[in-house]
């Protein structure tokens, strides 16, 4: 199993995300992670969605992606090539003592921000690869989460390029 | 010019060319159907029974012509009804446009009277469907359906349109019918190495689906096979394509298909797949199939390539410009041994058919074929009568067999057929089965009133044969629900003749050619309830999951 990800140009148009997301449910395309934004123009949204599967699984979503009328370019986005970023928000306890300075020092190492600190809860708020993320939402399960969420990922490839440039 | 959305939408449709419309009014199509009393001279409304049928007609009326289908319906129950006429349509890639009304926009949201979000549950069998809010979208929106519709792989296309929408004034101007897309043709070194493939092969085999019906490239696949030396086998959908006499031609192969077609299917070392799909039904099981096998698969739709099977040379673009690029890079070829075998495969065929006398299945369909025009259209319903016509109906011209190939949906034959003959104007011949002829027979009422010149072969066994068939071979003879004759006692012709259409009951071949007589001879539909055995299977059958080896042409006890 390989991990993808894509960067989808679309419409600007009411629905299209659910037409989008329903050809996922239906083909049975393994999503790992969605997001969805106004772009530079607002003809425009940008869909970048995570897949994990085959190469030949990952060929028959770009095809089915193009059979939709809304979607207007398609763009595998490889991990060197690409900046991507998250962001995650989580809850944790506040016990005080020995165990709110752990969560404050590993902040501190990760650069994880806090944005809410008070005598039963610290809020905190890290922005980087998924991989960070993961390894930082890893490290906070040794204390006590009490919620959290992140973004999904979102990609933009280096150099000058755009996913416009493509649109005939 | 200003006009009410309601002209627009009838203008609209006018300019397309569109000539028919079937459909049934409802409160929020009132002012359309005010505005087609307008134009009755223009188009032709035909009001159907039930909107299933509107959708299942329309797509007839497409399968037949080549031209897009149009029906139309209210909101709520009215668009739900349309949904799998829809669908068949879905499936088997042909083009229509479905319009439907909705409620005005003020109350949309608010499960108003008869809102259904119907672009919502038509999402996965539309190829795109619109919800127009504002009248000056109006035209370019149906214009757009009609341009999706046709364009690529085709298929249906809905347009709903809020009340409101449709009282409100809005500009028009007159426009020319919408121009498909340009077929396009993929480029590169994929036809070499695909033409290098096919010169290299010992065993090819073409293959075709309804693609090639829908790109027109009937010559081009003749021309194709001629060429390389190739057999010539279809899927369900590639059915009168390519002339059934032709020399070439084994027929439908797959899971009832004819044994020489699945065999040199299985045999084949090289497979041009055009404009197909590679179902379950013509395959089987995917993983096991095509081990070892080239294949060149063409198809309009990039997704097809690869789907269901392994392609090794996947070109994308239209059919017919694909051969004809693959024509210039292919050398005239002679596989005298390959032939031999079609030809051993052909034999094996013939001494495997069934020659029992009285009301066979296939008794039955060579008579009704002995006198057929072969200009007209067969259409059929779902199920054991389906593949048998498959099997045995004999086809000189493209678009003359209608079949429900992907979706099957039983009730789909009645209203297609009905379709198919006020498009065509000839006498249609509809080939059911008792159950699903009871799943749509209130589409005599329509049938009638359009004097709608069709004659409908009832192949009655009072059971559902098809899921009989494999409670016999497969679940140990437990009919469950399928024996119709211990529930119901429906006399086909008392309900033809209480819609006003005539028919009789017929249980000999003598009986069966004396109908027929009577049914060209009618001025609209006639029936003819043709009573056969409940235990005729259809043969060869593929077992279910099987491979194209495990073929069953002969089921003992």
């Amino acid at each position: 199993m390989n991990r993808y990800t894509f960067a989808i140009l679309v419409h600007n148009r009411f629905g299209v995300l659910n037409r989008v997301t329903s050809m996922f449910r239906r083909r049975r395309f393994n999503i790992a992670s969605l997001t969805v934004s106004e772009t530079e123009t607002s003809a425009y949204s940008r869909i970048t969605a995570v897949f994990d599967g085959e190469e030949a699984t990952k060929e028959q979503l770009m095809s089915q992606l193009y059979k939709l009328p809304d979607v207007v370019m398609v763009s595998e986005l490889d991990r060197e090539d690409t900046v991507n970023s998250e962001l995650l928000l989580i809850k944790l306890a506040n016990r005080g003592g020995e165990q709110r300075n752990d969560i404050l020092d590993a902040a501190g190492v990760f650069e994880a921000k806090v944005m809410e600190y008070n005598r039963d809860a610290i809020i905190l708020q890290l922005v980087g690869d998924t991989r960070l993320i993961d390894n930082f939402v890893d490290l906070m399960r040794d204390y006590d989460i009490l919620e959290s969420c992140r973004t999904g990922v979102i990609s933009l490839s280096r150099g000058v390029g755009t996913m416009r440039d493509g649109i005939a | 010019m200003q006009l009410k959305g309601a002209q627009i939408v009838v203008r609209t449709l006018m300019e397309q060319g569109v000539d028919l419309v079937f459909g049934f009014p409802g409160a929020t199509v009132i002012d359309i159907y005010d505005a087609l009393y307008d134009h009755a001279d223009k188009i032709r409304h035909v009001l159907v029974a039930h909107e299933q049928g509107a959708a299942h007609a329309a797509d007839g009326y497409a399968r037949a012509t080549g031209k897009v289908g149009v029906c139309l319906a209210t909101s709520g129950p009215g668009s739900t009804n349309l949904v799998t006429g829809i669908a068949a349509a879905f499936m088997d890639s042909v083009p229509i446009v479905v319009v439907t009304g909705n409620v005005a926009t003020s109350q949309i949201g608010t499960d108003s009277f008869q809102e259904i979000d119907i672009t919502g549950v038509t999402l996965p069998i539309t190829k795109h469907n619109y919800f127009v809010e504002d009248v000056d979208e109006l035209a370019d929106t149906i214009r757009e359906a009609f341009r999706l519709a046709q364009s690529g792989r085709k298929g249906p296309v809905l347009v709903d349109i809020a009340k409101d929408v449709q009282q409100a004034l809005g500009e028009y101007e007159p426009a020319q019918a919408v121009v498909p897309e340009e077929p396009c043709l993929a480029d590169g070194v994929v036809f070499s190495d695909a033409a290098a493939c096919i010169n290299a092969c010992h065993r090819p085999l073409v293959y075709f689906g309804g693609g090639v019906v829908s790109a027109g490239a009937e010559q081009e696949l003749l021309e194709l096979a001629d060429k390389i030396d190739a057999p010539i086998a279809c899927s369900l959908m590639g059915i009168s394509a390519v002339p059934s006499s032709h020399p070439r031609f084994l027929g439908m192969e797959g899971m009832h298909g004819n044994y020489a077609a699945t065999m040199a299917m299985k045999n084949a070392d090289c497979i041009i797949a055009l404009g197909c799909r590679f179902s379950d039904r013509s395959i089987g099981n995917r993983e096991k199939f095509g081990v070892g096998v080239h294949i060149v698969h063409v198809d309009v739709d990039r997704s097809e390539l690869s789907k269901n099977t392994n392609d090794e040379y996947g070109i994308v673009g239209d059919v017919g410009l694909a051969i004809r690029k693959l024509l210039q890079l292919l050398r005239p070829a002679d596989h005298r041994g390959w032939r031999e075998l079609v030809a051993k495969l052909r034999a094996d065929q013939a001494l495997q058919q069934d020659t029992r006398e009285g009301l066979t299945p296939r008794a039955v369909l060579a008579a009704v074929d002995a006198r057929r025009d072969r200009d007209s259209v067969v259409v059929t319903d779902v199920g054991q009568h389906q593949m048998w016509s498959a099997q045995y109906l004999r086809f000189d011209r493209p678009r003359t067999f209608v079949t429900n190939g992907g979706l099957g949906a039983m009730g789909f034959g009645l209203p297609a057929a009905i379709g198919a003959s006020l498009a065509t104007g000839r006498r249609t011949l509809l080939v059911v089965g008792d159950g699903g002829f009871g799943m749509s027979l209130h589409e005599l009422a329509t049938a009638v009133s359009t004097a709608a010149p069709l004659t409908i072969l009832v192949m009655n066994n009072g059971v559902l044969g098809m899921v009989r068939q494999w409670q016999s071979m497969f679940y140990d003879k437990r009919y469950a629900s399928t024996t119709l004759s211990s529930y119901r006692h429906t006399d086909f012709v008392a309900v033809a003749k209480a819609f006003g259409a005539d028919g009789m009951a017929v249980d000999t071949l003598e009986r069966l050619e004396d109908a027929l007589t009577r049914a060209e001879q009618a001025d609209g539909p006639y029936l003819i309830d043709c009573a056969i055995g409940a235990d005729e299977f259809v043969l060869p059958m593929l077992s279910p999951g099987g491979t194209l080896g495990d073929i069953i042409v002969k089921v003992v006890g």
